[in-house]
């Protein structure tokens, strides 16, 4: 299958998404330039997309493993603690963003381990970074938002570079680098493979353990992006409401985009187009000017009509009707 | 005709499953469903139990025309399955696996006095008279697949099909399961049987249809036919020559492996083996009887408490797998549905997943090294499949075993362990891989082969092991090798014990 044929129901959804938003706001294609920077509701979806795109990024390679996070909004608030943090407290903003890097691979690892030594399943392993980890960043914060003013950090959640926003310079450049890292390397037959049948891979030779540590590390280094962001935009770490149940945006845009919850098969650039489809809708309805008491109740409805459009099901039906609706040669099978 | 199937026809994508087939099963026969791996037996039988839905074809039973839409559909009908792999739930008394979602009830709740009373009585019906209390799972595998005719043969009653229900019984345990099957015909029941066994297929049944690729060849009593003419109607040729039981040379092989004292309470009692160069170790035994568990410590899955592995130059490491592999062990395991395929992944990945891994994932296969390991050894194998590219799990059962067999082969081990390679595959095929391990250990590789079928032990080893109550009991070398003396010792004869 190719990607574009594996990524055509999404890209499919994301153009019916854009013209049904368009109705109701006829600008919402329309870029302008303005100082150097484009500008407009588009740019603004590729902007505010970014911790939901970075999320997805790991979150692809975990539930590929037939895995789940539930702990990377948890995540998002530890580290953006930890950077605005370390940046008031004059380190740098190098080494702040170190700290803050490090602290997501900790919690990552901290996962990982509960996953693939201890032996717990999934939800249940990063249910517990999820209910302490806001804890942790509340201690960090002592309670308080954190807020600085480092123009280079702050440039990070809302500077612009070659016309674009900086965010979206991030989700692009993690996106890119980590699926050319999975698809050029043999690690992306390998998640899959670990994900579908664990035991029968492990006896293979493949080292599934560090494999699945290893892709929770991962899952745990973009959420630390996504919190770096989410700091950087608002000057400031607020360790109650940074990050606030993304991880289930995350999930649900990785499922968008086609991944089975079950493990195996995995398309990082579909989940992408699922984070901006999540996106597209959130920043259309505010748009369109529908009372922001609708806001809940409409996303869910895209999305649900979204994916029940996807399901293997209705996809098979269809496949039947269009069969059934066609002269069929009779194949000869190869003996 | 008690179940009549007209011009039955199955289309997956890029393959014709089944093409116009027509099967008649009387009430009181037992009709062996015969063919190649892949030839569509497991086809039809889901299209008749509803797991699939046909794409053309009638299917009537007692005159009227049936379409089942799920298993559960059939049943009700009376189309009762029994597959390979014991689908009960082992960890659930008798009891509850016999009457499971049918209880007799009071007021409302699970009457389990009532509830055992007739499981008892229902089992007492093919002469098993075991505490149904007990949990399914500590009984032996002919017991539990007793207990699922039962259940299906309760629920349904009018046609049961048993695909390859033998396939992991010892000789004994057939003949106990066979008594039911035949008593059960005698009460009128229509009886699909699929097996490779043709020797079963001759002792059991009446009639036999015969598919390959998908097509109907021919219905005959199995009276009728031999061996010979059974064969060519499955394969379309003459099998040039099928594995029997001819003693090896005996000679003595230079020793490559080396393991003392391998073993773990509770689990195997502790064994030395010397494994030759080239040197074919057949391990025999009953069920249970230790066999899979001196594999699995061999390869570093099970540790040993003690004891030491060796080679010419030194100690080797067995820790965990893939230790075992760095040291140039393989192991294709006994079930190859929960420990052997990746069922999502293509043929090709299946097939390169141990190269790859040992090659590490920074080095990836190219891909047109893969894709041509992979023809490789669908060549070789003979795997039946419409490319290369299908997901393993859509391959048919047979096929699935070769392919994971090709996984191994590919990576070229000097010590490759087979726990029951040839279970599932058909006859050709069968001599085909028997062939092929002779061409490998010809080559220096040397391989420990775990296998139910004696003759097939008789045909590639030059040794066997014979094992009882996870004790290594016996050895057998040379011209000792021979289904009597291995038989013997197997059950206990202490005289070829000795
Ligand atoms: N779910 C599926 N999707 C696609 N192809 C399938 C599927 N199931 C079976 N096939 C194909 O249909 C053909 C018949 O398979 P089937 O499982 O009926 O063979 P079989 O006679 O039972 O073989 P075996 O002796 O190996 O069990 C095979 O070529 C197989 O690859
Ligand atoms: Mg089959």
């Amino acid at each position: 299958m190719t990607l574009l044929t594996r990524i055509a129901p999404q890209l499919i959804a994301l153009a019916a998404l854009i013209a049904l938003v368009s109705l109701f706001f006829p600008g919402f294609l329309a870029v302008d330039v303005s100082g150097g920077r484009l500008v407009g509701p588009v740019i603004d979806v590729l902007k505010r997309g970014a911790p939901v795109a970075l999320l997805a990024v790991g979150m692809t390679l975990v539930i590929a493993t037939r895995g789940i996070d539930l702990s990377v909004g948890a995540i998002m608030a530890i580290c953006g603690a930890a950077a605005a943090l370390s940046i008031s407290s004059g380190l740098g903003l190098v080494p702040a963003l170190l700290v803050a890097l490090a602290a997501g691979a900790v919690a990552g690892l901290w996962n990982g381990v509960l996953v693939a030594v201890v032996g717990i399943q999934p939800f249940v392993a990063t249910l517990i970074l999820m209910t302490m980890g806001r804890g942790v960043a509340q201690l960090i914060t002592e309670g308080r938002i954190l807020t600085f003013s480092d123009p280079g950090f702050a440039w990070l959640g809302s500077g612009v570079l070659l016309g674009l926003p900086v965010p979206t310079w991030i989700w692009i450049l993690t996106a890119a680098a980590v699926g050319l890292a999975v698809r050029r390397t043999a690690l992306g037959l390998l998640i899959e493979s670990v994900g579908v049948n664990r035991r029968a891979s492990a006896l293979a030779g493949v080292n599934a353990t560090l494999l699945l540590i290893a892709v929770y590390v991962l899952s745990g280094l973009c959420a630390a992006l996504a919190g770096i962001v989410e700091t950087a935009d608002i000057r400031g770490a607020d360790a109650n409401n940074a990050g606030l149940w993304l991880e289930l945006d995350a999930i649900l845009a990785v499922v968008i985009g086609g991944n089975s919850l079950m493990g195996g098969r995995f398309s990082i650039v579909a989940s992408i187009l699922g984070a901006l489809i999540i996106q597209t809708i959130g920043t259309g309805i505010l748009l369109a000017g529908f009372p922001s008491e609708y806001n809940l109740v409409i996303k869910a409805a895209l999305v649900l009509i979204i994916l029940v459009l996807q399901s293997p099901r209705i996809a098979a039906e269809w496949n039947l009707w269009r069969e059934s609706h066609r002269v069929q040669p009779r194949e000869r099978r190869r003996t | 005709m008690l179940l009549s199937i007209r011009s039955l026809t199955k289309v997956f994508p890029g393959t014709l499953a089944l093409d116009g087939v027509d099967l008649d099963i009387a009430a009181g026969e037992i009709h062996a469903l015969l063919g190649e791996n892949g030839a569509g037996k497991s086809t039809l039988i889901k299209c008749l139990t509803g797991a699939y839905q046909r794409d053309g074809g009638a299917i009537t039973l007692d005159g009227a025309p049936i379409d089942p839409k799920s298993t559960g559909q059939a049943q009700e009908l009376g189309i009762g399955t029994v597959y390979q792999e014991v689908n009960l739930l082992p960890n659930l008394p008798v009891a509850q696996n016999l009457m499971f979602g049918r209880e007799p009830r009071r007021f409302g709740l699970i009457d389990s006095r009532r509830t055992r009373a007739e499981a008892e009585a229902m089992l007492r019906q093919y002469g098993l008279g075991i505490d149904v209390g007990r949990d399914l799972g500590t009984y032996s595998v002919a017991i539990q697949q007793i207990v699922a005719i039962a259940r299906a043969v309760s629920l349904s009653g009018k046609v049961l099909i048993l695909d390859e229900p033998t396939a992991s019984l010892d000789r004994r345990e057939v003949e106990m399961v066979f008594d039911v099957v035949r008593d059960l015909r005698d009460r009128g029941l229509g009886i699909i049987f699929v097996s490779h066994f043709l020797d079963q297929v001759f002792e059991l049944t009446d009639r036999v249809t015969i598919l390959r690729n998908g097509r109907k060849i021919v219905t005959e009593r199995t009276a009728n036919l031999d061996r010979m003419s059974l064969i060519e109607h499955m394969l379309g040729r003459a099998l040039e020559h099928e594995v029997t039981g001819t003693a090896t040379d005996g000679e003595i092989k230079a020793p490559m492996l080396q393991f003392d004292g391998i073993g773990r309470a509770g689990v195997i009692q502790p064994f030395d083996l010397t494994v030759g160069q080239g040197e074919v170790v057949g391990l025999a035994g009953l069920l249970g009887s230790g066999r899979t568990e001196t594999a699995e410590m061999l390869f570093g899955l099970r540790q040993s408490q003690d004891g030491q592995a060796r080679d010419a130059d030194g100690p080797l490491d067995l820790r965990n797998p893939r230790a075992a592999i760095g040291a140039g062990f393989g192991f294709a395991p006994e079930d190859r549905k929960t420990d052997g395929i990746v069922a999502s992944l293509s043929i090709r990945e299946n097939i390169i997943l141990g190269l790859q891994a040992r090659r590490g994932w920074s080095r990836p296969i190219p891909r047109a090294e893969q894709n041509r390991l992979a023809d490789d050894y669908i060549r070789k194998l003979d795997i039946r499949t419409s490319d290369r590219e299908k997901p393993i799990g859509e391959l048919s059962g047979g096929n699935q075993q070769k392919a994971v067999l090709a996984r191994w082969l590919a990576m070229n081990p000097r010590f490759l362990i087979l726990d029951e390679p040839t279970r599932g595959i058909d006859v050709g095929a069968h001599a085909e891989i028997l062939r092929l391990i002779e061409d490998l250990t010809a080559q220096g590789m040397s391989v420990l082969i775990i296998s139910s079928e004696i003759d097939e032990l008789v045909a590639v080893a030059d040794r066997v092991i014979v094992l009882r109550d996870r004790r290594h009991v016996a050895e057998l070398t040379g011209a000792e090798v021979t289904g009597d003396r291995i038989m013997r010792a197997i059950a206990a004869d202490d005289e070829a014990a000795a």
